[in-house]
């Protein structure tokens, strides 16, 4: 991998991936230094860029206007419970497809993805009268399926391609051995395929997390995460970059971090089968 | 080498993920199906309740005919194919470019996956708000301050503004993915070509790209199912002005605009049979590199 | 010592019953406008003065409605109270969708809401829903600037002066346009306001036997003059500006004049948020002579779906947050300019709020418009910028489309009025009435 470069063909390298990534970055970057200027510097004519009176004014009207903790907590246990729940249902799946395969393994993981096409729009009516009659409506666990099923094809399929890349000899020394199937499970296979259930955690808490249609419209107050949080500030009256931005940075903030902090474990796991 | 005994415990593994996603997908499949051959229009008071009339195909026949329906066919493709020409053209481009030797890399890698963590409707909002606003937009400041005319993003070029938005959101979702496969790529196939004078070009038309195909497979089809039912990014930019109306936003209209659920419904069975049609080409086009 | 155990569990249980029977928490969908952000910072003091909480879901108006629409039709009673507007209130009240609101206190005086607002939000002479602040539109121009022109505004002006006005304050140099007007698609949007225009020029939506009327010469003279004088005097993009993005840039001063809801005439004066607070005058919305100006009716209200379990206390909010009480609180706190506005006679006669400046232009342009009565040629139908049937926001949002393609220079009047002819009598087909 690592190749040796003349340090001129370095340097270029720096300088020209440096220009894009800010590039790529700046939208984000924008948005996060307005959200620390007042109403009338967001729209200042030139733009002002760093040199002007940092405040902290909208964040504290944010705040004062909506329990950011209580939205923030729901998108949490949302995020992290769906993608829990649907890690315990999709590593058997997994499993299964990956060491036992048959003639329909290609078509059931085909299926399962076909099941994302349904346009969510249309089946909202069906939905909503189900959760109302399961009495699911505004609740965390009604979304949490919800959310779950959602991500459950592609959760299964990641983790499949990861299962498949693992030497089936590895297992079967281990059935030789005397290994139950759920020893074989839980002390062979999961800690091998660590990378991958952590990089497949990490991309279906990110899709949840960032999930707008369901988490909008079945949830009232109790349930409502930070997408519902976001529907309160778009066009207000009068200025409001200023606010939306303190409220955009808010709402990306905990996966920005996140994301920042394992961006190598998404990197190395985001395959999907794709590397031979 | 699979035995019955693990045939049959594979299938009962299987079975709570496929029951489930059979339940997501039969309960509101078989509820719009029905509600798509009824009269249903809550507004005027029809409900599950008082039972619904049956109408047969009219819903069908209605919403076909109506003059709003090839043009958002027409626009969803557009949306989809461009987004992810885009995508994975620049996603080739900046996977290169990330896996050259260069200080910094890590920081730089942060930035250009930073976007595919901003919720749509977040970035639908800055983008239209702080960036594309013909007046207090940095777009049109940066216009004004080259002496041009400011552009009007989203009325008169809405549906390229549209795609770069969402393109935006995805770019680094598929460099990820792309650049993961190249860095998988042999380098000592790449020196031995180098040594033997390939042109950098031959070099990447020959090697890597062929390398990728797999990977751009993946990130085709992955991209496609997502951008099939985007809607934030249009409710929150034009809501569905200018051209820029999708099928599923062309849905969303029926249902929750005009409250005919019966109309919408059937709109929602040919957002599905457009999506298996898509899902078919698909397949037969890459699905060859799909060994799965 | 298990039983006596059992009997306090049961007795704690029994009580927290009965409290909670007393304390119920309830929850309201509200739009995250100004005013309705201010109530909701006023909580507390309902909380003090019922011992009820309060769970507010605010969102921006799209999504408010799609969500209690959805949550209406649907009975999911996700919600006790819905913020909901003088569109919705009378054809979901009909529906018996909505609590009716017959039984209210001596002391609310359902009497002092203003005659236009009551009626608006009764089906059938039952009130379902108490307007929390009503408007009506009106014309918002900066007095520096019509005397620079060398101009003078009437009281009552005609379309022909505003655009006459318009172009004589357009400095284009200086980023001034002489009128900002909503172009943005969607029915409560450029929609409400192109319909309240072609009322004025004597245009209706639809004839008595509901046939669309964009054939007419009415709608097409309406919009040829609307796209002719934005062409002039409007600002760039206008066809994605709605109420909000025309109030900044009036705060900004950047507009002559704006036609709007007589709310914002409390933003434009607030020196806080407007760099033109003590420059700005008020008129009625112009008209062309033919007897109706170009004023809407409008109402944001509190309604209680029919399913709620906690009527009491949702009835008790209401109460709480339309009465006199709550706009004397407002007033204390924010001052009198401040206060929400158009909902009772009481305010518009208290000499503290004559002070107001546009006091008087507020009550006068809500008492221009007439629901009952909203064209030149008659109608078979009840409302001002809407028509009041179950089918109007799904065909005015589509027709609303068709008129911003052309204020974005994507497709000629003609073209969007055959589009919108069309496709209004398909869905008047569909809907049975044709």
């Amino acid at each position: 991998m690592a190749r040796a470069v003349t340090p001129k063909r370095k340097m270029i390298n720096t300088i020209v991936a440096w220009s894009v990534g800010l590039l790529i970055f700046f939208p984000i970057l924008w948005t996060i230094l307005t959200s620390f200027k007042t109403e009338a510097q967001a729209i200042n004519d030139p733009p002002l860029f760093l040199f002007f009176d940092w405040t902290l004014e909208n964040y504290s009207v944010v705040q004062e206007r909506s329990d950011y903790m209580r939205f923030l907590w729901n998108s949490v246990i949302l995020a992290g419970g769906s993608t829990l729940l649907g890690i315990i249902v999709a590593i058997p799946a997994a499993w299964s497809m990956a060491f036992v395969p048959s003639k329909r393994t290609k078509d059931i993981l085909l299926w399962m993805l076909s099941t994302k096409m349904l346009p969510a729009v249309g089946v909202l009516y069906p939905i909503y009268l189900v959760f109302i009659q399961l009495g699911l409506l505004d609740t965390r666990a009604g979304l949490t399926i919800v959310l779950m099923l959602i991500n459950l094809p592609i959760i299964v399929w990641m983790l499949y391609t990861y299962f498949r890349e693992i030497p089936g000899e590895i297992l079967e020394a281990a059935r030789m051995d005397g290994a139950s199937l759920k020893e074989e499970i839980l002390y062979v296979l999961t800690p091998m395929a660590i990378p991958g259930i952590a990089s497949t955690v990490l991309l279906n808490f990110i899709l949840a997390w960032n999930e707008a249609f369901w988490t909008l419209n079945l949830t009232a107050a109790k349930a409502a995460p930070l997408t519902a949080f976001i529907a309160s500030y778009s066009s207000p009256e009068g200025l409001f970059y200023a606010k939306l931005s303190a409220a955009s940075t808010m709402a990306i903030a905990p996966i920005l971090v996140l994301g920042w902090f394992s961006q190598k474990q998404l990197v190395r796991g985001l395959t999907f089968g794709a590397v031979k | 080498m699979a035995t019955k005994a693990s045939r049959s415990a594979a299938r009962l593994m299987m079975a709570p993920a496929v029951v489930l996603l059979l339940g997501w997908m039969l309960v509101p499949l078989i509820m719009t199906l029905w509600f798509s051959f009824t009269k249903y229009l809550p507004m005027r008071g029809d409900s599950i309740a008082n039972g619904l009339d049956w109408v047969g195909f009219e819903n069908y026949g209605r919403f076909v005919t109506s003059s709003s329906f090839w043009p958002s066919v027409q626009t969803t493709l557009i949306i989809v194919g461009g987004v992810l020409v885009i995508t994975v053209a620049l996603g080739i481009v900046l996977a290169i470019l990330l896996d050259q030797p260069m200080w910094g890399q890590g920081v730089v890698r942060i930035f250009v996956i930073a976007p595919f963590f901003v919720m749509p409707t977040v970035s639908a909002l800055v983008w239209k708000n702080m960036f594309m606003d013909p007046v207090n937009g940095l777009l049109a400041h940066i216009w004004k301050f080259f002496g041009a005319t400011p552009v009007e993003w989203l009325s008169q070029a809405s549906l390229p503004s549209l795609i770069m938005i969402v393109s935006w959101q995805w770019l680094p979702f598929a460099t990820l993915i792309l650049l993961t496969a190249i860095q998988s790529l042999d380098s000592e196939q790449l020196e031995a070509a180098e040594m033997d004078g390939a042109p950098v070009l031959k070099r990447f038309w020959y090697i890597v790209l062929p390398h990728l195909s797999r990977a751009v497979t993946i990130v085709i089809l992955i991209q496609t199912i997502f951008l099939l039912s985007i809607f934030a990014e249009i409710f929150v930019t034009t809501g569905g002005a200018f051209g820029t109306k999708t099928l599923s936003y062309l849905i969303f209209q029926r249902v929750l605009e005009s409250q005919n659920i019966g109309l919408g419904s059937a709109g929602g069975v040919y957002a599905i049979i457009l999506a298996n049609i898509v899902a078919i080409f698909l397949m037969r086009i890459v699905g060859k590199n799909l060994d799965a | 010592m298990y039983l006596k155990n059992a009997l306090h569990a049961a007795t704690a249980i029994s009580l927290i019953a009965t409290y909670s029977a007393y304390a119920d928490t309830i929850t309201i969908a509200t739009v995250n406008n100004g005013d309705m952000i201010r109530m909701q910072g006023l909580t507390d003091d309902f909380t003090a003065k019922t011992g009820h909480n309060v769970e507010w879901v605010t969102l921006e108006e799209n999504v408010l409605r799609q969500r209690v629409t959805t949550d209406i039709s649907t009975k999911g009673g996700a919600f006790d109270i819905m913020t909901i507007g003088m569109y919705e209130t009378p054809i979901w009240g009909a529906n018996g969708w909505l609590v009716p609101l017959d039984n209210l206190s001596a002391e609310y005086d359902v009497d002092d809401i203003l005659p236009a607002m009551r009626n608006g939000l009764s089906n059938d002479g039952t009130l379902y829903a108490a307007p929390f602040y009503g408007e009506s539109s009106m014309v918002m121009y900066r007095t520096d600037l019509m005397e620079k022109a060398g101009l003078e505004m009437p009281k009552a002006p005609t379309w022909d002066f505003i655009r006459q006005a318009a172009a004589a304050m357009t400095d284009r140099d200086n980023e001034i346009n002489g009128i900002c007007l909503r172009g943005k698609a969607g029915w409560g949007e450029g929609g409400a306001f192109i319909t309240v225009t072609a009322n004025s020029f004597g245009a209706r939506w639809f004839d008595e036997g509901w046939n669309a009327q964009f054939d007419q010469p009415e709608w097409a003279n309406a919009l040829n003059f609307f796209v002719g004088m934005m062409a002039e005097s409007g600002p760039p993009g206008y066809a994605t500006n709605g109420f909000n993005e025309n109030l900044s840039l009036f705060q900004q001063g950047k507009c002559g004049m704006w036609i709007d809801a007589t709310v914002a005439a409390s933003f434009v004066t607030n020196p806080n948020d407007s760099t033109v607070a003590d420059k700005v005058g008020f008129a009625l919305a112009p008209d062309t002579g033919l007897g109706k100006r170009a004023n809407w009716l409008w109402a944001w209200a509190l309604a209680i779906p029919a399913g709620s379990q906690k009527v009491d206390a949702a009835v008790q909010f209401i109460e709480w947050a339309t009465s006199k009480g709550y706009i004397e609180l407002v007033a204390s706190k924010e001052g009198w300019a401040n206060v929400p506005p158009g909902a009772r006679t009481s305010l518009y006669e208290n000499p503290e709020y004559q002070k107001v400046p546009f006091a008087q232009m507020t009550l006068d342009s809500i008492n221009a418009a007439d629901p009952t009565n909203p064209t030149v040629k008659p109608v078979p139908y009840v409302g001002i910028q809407f028509v009041a049937i179950p089918e109007f926001a799904g065909i005015a949002t589509e027709v609303s489309q068709e008129f911003s393609a052309v204020y974005a220079g994507q497709q000629t009047v003609e073209e969007a009025l055959a589009k919108a002819q069309a496709l209004t009598n398909d869905a008047m087909e569909a809907a049975g009435y044709r």
